[in-house]
């Protein structure tokens, strides 16, 4: 550009870097503006308070008889509570877990009672198949476990994923005992 | 909004004035003397048709809005009241459920067409482009739509739809959560599809405006490809293609009523007629048929996240669809190779269908015997691997290597042929 000064139209000198700030200071407040208001409107779509309080359900495992399995409605989701026979657990317990996509052993996936004992007979998982959310069908599949019918993943007694398109085991919930029978979920 | 010069006269003192002001008489005007190629066939009727269609989706879906009920406890017995008790519900309902099928049998009939008379090439990339968005926005509609009506494969689809979002690295239970507006599909996810569901139609209605704004600047294809020259090589839309458009309607309503009156739950899944049932999962869900095709690539791998973008992939490739393509000749009519490989094409396409809706495990029929031979899963390999071929590989190289036929000068020596001088009648 010219040496010469620029004037407006009252033959006052403008200041460039003045109006550069003016306009980028402008152009700030009206994005923060933008972005804070816009903020709730996208908010607004996530889990609302109540939502969220109903947060946790008991259960007493002594109603559960052996080779029995509850189904229990948690958040939306079936809780499976199984009770689980002798054969199923020895399963459970000599798989070799290196091989599985997702190797857990059958004890990381149980929850100790308050005395730091394991009860191995009550597996207790959300059962959701982690490929697209169907609920798998028991005693069922490749792994005397669970089958999913959407799309043909097979869960072994422990709820581990064996074969199938499923990435991950089926999810153990949030839960402890709060007496030697009763589990409080979430 | 169209690309020729305006022959529209104001006649009266009142359409003058109006003239002046706003030209919106002089626009239909416009638009009904638009000059088409004179040798459009039925394939090209379409797109009235998919207008019609969008026109009776909209009404019909404002009408049932009036009665549904938008909740977990009542949404399956709203819809069943419609059809039971609401004065002719019986058929404004089905009309809806059954134009949905109709209005995707349409779209692929136009997008078939579109490949076949390589209707996306330049100078008609955009309109495309737009008409693949319109696609993608219709099937979000009709997958929020099949949400509705809260039966088990409502419930159930939208389970494992939902569930393709979960699959996103990192933030995907996140982002899936947020989509559902709690831990599974439940209330608020009923209400928010059905807000959604009312919306996207008039979204679908702008860009259909978009697409007839680019079709009339860029002029319509037509079954030789080749760009009309002269103006013998074009007639008025009205009254030629009006008369045409409403011929093939009248033909497609036909159809449309053999469903409507005979079989309206043909096209649709006897279990959407169970109420949702959180614990429970058909042993056997498939998508409406329209989506089967996706839903057979989606299960063609055996990794969650793969089975996604590949499916994603599948629409996504005729997003680039005219950059793939490298031959400069519109129509398959002079491709004598690459229309070979488009019917192929298209058998693929609907084995991709039977596959989806197959159980995967199961042996194909003729093709196995016992437990040896194929199942779906390997049926469904092989036919997303020539689908992704057929853009990726077969196009861009036939393109280049291919000898097209010789193809005529204009469109009216392809009618006439070339001892006629064009103007001539047939003597007889």
């Amino acid at each position: 550009m010219s040496d010469t000064q620029v004037t407006d139209a009252h033959g006052e000198a403008i200041d460039d870097d003045k109006r550069d700030f003016i306009f980028i200071a402008t152009g700030a407040a009206a994005a923060a503006g933008a972005v804070s208001l816009g903020w709730p409107l996208v908010a607004q779509m996530g889990k609302a308070a109540d939502t969220l309080a109903a947060g946790s359900i008991e259960i007493n495992l002594a109603n559960v008889a052996e080779g029995q399995q509850l189904k229990m409605l948690w958040r939306g989701v079936p809780v499976f509570v199984r009770h689980r026979t002798p054969a199923e657990i020895a399963e459970a317990e000599n798989t070799d877990i290196s091989k599985c996509p997702d190797p857990q052993t059958d004890n990381e996936r149980l929850v100790a009672k308050p005395d730091g004992t394991i009860d191995p007979r009550f597996l207790v998982m959300v059962g959701v198949c982690t490929h697209f959310g169907c609920i798998p069908v028991g005693e069922a599949g490749d792994y005397d476990g669970w089958y999913c019918p959407c799309h043909g993943s097979h869960y072994d007694t422990s709820g581990r994923i064996r074969k199938g398109p499923a990435p991950k085991n089926m999810t153990i919930p949030d839960y402890e005992y709060i007496s030697d029978t009763v589990i409080k979920v979430g | 909004m169209s690309g020729h010069p305006s022959t529209y006269e104001p006649k009266y003192a009142a359409t003058k004035w109006l003239d002046h002001r706003l030209p919106i008489i002089r626009m239909g005007a416009d638009f009904m003397t638009f000059p088409s190629p004179r040798n459009l066939n039925y394939w090209y009727t379409f797109g009235g048709i998919l207008t019609l269609c969008l026109v009776s989706q909209i009404i019909t879906g404002i009408i049932l809005a009036m009665h549904y009920v938008p909740h977990t406890e009542l949404a399956f017995e709203s819809v069943q009241r419609i059809r039971r008790d609401v004065p002719f519900g019986w058929l404004l309902q089905p009309m809806h459920a059954v134009g949905a099928s109709m209005f995707f049998f349409a779209v692929y009939v136009h997008m078939f067409r579109g490949l076949y008379y390589g209707s996306y090439k330049a100078p008609r990339e955009v309109l495309w482009i737009i008409g693949c968005l319109i696609y993608l926005v219709m099937m979000a509609t009709g997958f929020l739509g099949y949400t509705l009506p809260w039966g088990q494969m409502s419930f159930w689809g939208a389970t494992v739809i939902t569930g393709f979002f979960g699959a996103v690295p990192v933030v995907g239970e996140s982002l899936q959560q947020w989509l559902l507006g709690g831990y599974a599909v439940d209330n608020a996810t009923l209400n928010r599809f059905f807000a959604l569901h009312y919306l996207l139609p008039f979204v679908i209605a702008a860009l259909v405006g978009v697409h007839v704004w680019a079709l009339h600047h860029v002029g319509q294809n037509n079954p030789i490809g080749i760009t009309p020259k002269t103006k013998k090589d074009t007639l008025s839309f009205h009254p030629y293609y009006t008369v045409k458009d409403a011929f093939a309607v009248v033909v497609f309503l036909l159809i449309f009523a053999f469903f409507l009156f005979y079989q309206p739950d043909a096209l649709g899944h006897a279990d959407n007629y169970i109420e949702a049932d959180a614990l429970k999962t058909p042993p056997h869900i498939v998508p409406e048929w329209y989506f089967l095709p996706f839903y057979a690539i989606l299960r063609a791998v055996p990794d969650k996240l793969a089975g996604i973008l590949l499916m994603l992939g599948a629409i996504a490739v005729l997003f680039v669809l005219p950059w793939l393509d490298t031959s400069k000749v519109r129509s398959m009519r002079f491709r004598p190779v690459a229309r070979g490989f488009f019917w192929i094409f298209l058998f693929f396409c609907f084995i991709l269908g039977w596959c989806g809706a197959e159980t995967p495990d199961n042996m194909v029929p003729f093709l196995s015997v016992g437990d040896k031979g194929l199942n779906f899963t390997w049926l469904s390999r092989i036919a997303t691997f020539y689908y992704f071929a057929y853009f990726v590989i077969i196009l861009p190289i036939l393109g280049l290597v291919e000898k097209p036929k010789d193809r005529p000068e204009s469109i009216t020596k392809a009618i006439l042929g070339d001892s006629s001088h064009g103007a001539a009648v047939p003597a007889e």
